[in-house]
């Protein structure tokens, strides 16, 4: 569907360049929620660019769905950016129209006419849920309500891909849960490919099948979401990992709980998938001589399953705590020790 | 009555000023206007970054604005004489004065219309290329649109501004009620004529004002 080959993107002159995009390669399935993490400066929103032809690589080739983005230009490239639409952080509604005026517009660049573009609108915004709100002007509606805007319009021309640039940055937590679930929505019911950018983990827990992880404008780890979560491999992974399920207060929790119990081992155990459902800690207090206190517990529902971490104080005998230990990695829960 | 007071004021002559000043303005605001927005949207798009870029045309068209603004208005009336003669056969008349009211006004106002441009978000030029927008649509339903309050407040100055030129043109005999004002009031001491003449102008003003303010305001939806 999408095929990023060696692609490079220089701003600027030989002298002075900034390398934003370095070397990618990667490549998006049809249907599928592809999200890109990174921090501010790691190069996202250009490579999002590079999809629709708003940028144009230094190096490499960009394909959409047959398109060669990467060369294609005038006519042919304003036709083949009718299908790869683009959603925004800051809605970029224009101000002077209506909701259903906003929505209309991209059908009127394609030349549709008159009728078919009021009945292509009422369609969207029933959709997007802002029925009786087509004749409010952006300034009269809320921050999520103009993302909806946003995405009924980059929905009008029935596109193939639809590019996310930070589309949930700009809005509350709740705010944000309703826009990933309509385009989860959107996803399922009309089957487009969904690229999204964000510097937030949350997002690609939550809508996200595929991952990659960008950091000074490369590629450094890709996946399937649960994959990732569950094996973080580059540094700056974990920490985007860590970002869902560690609450910042763990880490003051399991030293308080050390200074209380210096007598305990402290684990932290992660599970994945179909283990979140065993019984696994049932099993280890009823086999082995301990006790266990649960200082902390996290569940993260992602597209491909759920994720989970514990942190455990384990008190007792030296030798069945160990035991203990054994017995988790064989029942292939991720157990890491924090020490006594 | 009125005539008690102001014994020396011809209500026909002042009337027939005043249509020839209400003229000479309207006239050259639309087409300041035009001009003024052709030049402000060529300033715009061939600036570096923009659907146009090109630092050539840019400069040239900048510097041609900056030199044009720069020329005292009187000066210009008597530099652009003989172009009026060539384009309208004579340099009498209130058509006579067209010429330089359009040519001392249109590059203030491109400043006015480059200003108003580049307030414009990025975020919706960008948007309506993502959109597959081709340069005329950008240009007509968008850029004009967005900046419609903006470019309209501006004409409105500018507008205002061409009644003081006409006035000013009244020196090489366009007419209206600077002519008026200069000719019949100052020139034969006859104050009431000019306090009368400033009076209507400044009515013209107002009128223009408020015109403006209503119509920024009526579409001003942000």
């Amino acid at each position: 569907m999408i095929q990023l080959t060696n692609v490079n993107k220089r701003f600027g002159t030989s002298g002075a360049a900034i390398t934003a995009v370095d070397d990618v390669t990667l490549t998006i399935g049809e249907g599928k929620i592809y999200g890109i993490i990174g921090y501010s400066g790691a190069g996202k929103s250009t490579l999002i660019r590079l999809l629709n032809g708003l940028e144009r690589p230094t190096d490499g080739t960009v394909e959409v769905n047959g398109r060669l983005m990467s060369s294609i230009g005038g006519k042919e490239l304003r036709q083949a950016r009718q299908k790869v639409s683009m959603i925004f952080q800051h809605f970029n509604l224009l101000w002077s129209r209506t909701v259903k005026e906003n929505i209309t517009f991209p059908l009127e660049i394609a030349g549709i006419n008159k009728t078919e573009r009021e009945r292509k609108a009422a369609e969207l915004i029933e959709l997007v849920g802002l029925a009786g709100r087509e004749n409010a002007y952006p300034s009269q509606l809320s921050g999520g309500q103009k993302q909806r805007v946003g995405i009924a319009r980059a929905l009008a021309n029935d596109p193939e891909v639809l590019l996310c640039d930070e589309a949930t940055s700009a809005l509350d937590p709740e705010t944000t849960d309703a826009i990933l679930d309509l385009l989860t929505s959107i996803n399922e019911r009309l089957g487009l490919t969904i690229v999204l950018i964000t510097h937030e983990m949350h997002v690609i827990r939550k809508i996200c099948h595929e991952v990659a992880v960008m950091e000074q404008g490369r590629v450094v780890e890709t996946g399937d979401v649960l994959e990732i979560f569950q094996s973080p491999k580059a540094p700056i992974t974990k920490r985007f990992v860590s970002q869902v399920t560690e609450p910042e207060d763990a880490k003051k929790v399991m030293s308080l709980m050390r200074q209380d119990h210096p007598d305990g081992t402290l684990v932290k155990l992660a599970f994945v998938g179909e283990r979140t459902e065993q019984p696994v800690l049932a099993s280890l207090i009823r086999e082995f001589p301990i006790d266990v206190s649960i200082l902390q517990g996290n569940i993260s529902q992602t597209r491909g399953g759920a994720y989970g971490t514990l942190i455990l104080q384990l008190t007792g005998d030296e030798a069945a705590t160990q035991k203990a230990i054994t017995f988790l990695h064989e029942q292939g829960v991720q157990t890491e020790v924090f020490g006594k | 009555m009125i005539s008690t007071y102001l014994p020396n004021v011809d209500w026909t002559k002042m009337w027939d000023a005043t249509v020839e000043t209400l003229y000479m303005t309207a006239v050259s605001t639309v087409f300041t206007f035009i001009f003024g927005l052709a030049l402000g949207i060529l300033l715009f798009l061939t600036a570096p970054g923009h659907i146009w870029a090109n630092r050539l045309v840019n400069v040239l068209t900048g510097s041609l604005v900056n030199i044009f603004r720069s020329i005292p208005f009187i000066i210009l009336i008597i530099l652009l004489i003989p172009f009026t003669k060539f384009l309208i056969g004579t340099i009498r008349g209130p058509e006579a004065a067209m010429p330089a009211l359009i040519i001392g006004a249109a590059p203030f106002y491109a400043r006015m219309v480059l200003i108003a441009l580049r307030e414009i978000d990025k975020g919706v030029l960008e948007a309506a290329r993502s959109m597959g927008a081709k340069t005329s649509t950008i240009i007509f339903k968008v850029l004009l649109p967005e900046s419609m309050p903006a470019l309209l407040s501006g004409i409105t100055v500018t507008a205002i501004a061409l009644v003081g030129y006409t006035a000013m043109a009244g020196i090489i005999g366009a007419g209206g009620l600077g002519t008026l004002a200069f000719l019949d009031g100052f020139q034969r001491s006859r104050t009431d004529v000019t306090l009368v003449s400033t009076v209507l102008i400044l009515v013209v003003v107002f009128i223009i004002q408020f015109a403006g303010d209503f119509a920024v305001k009526k579409l001003d939806k942000r």
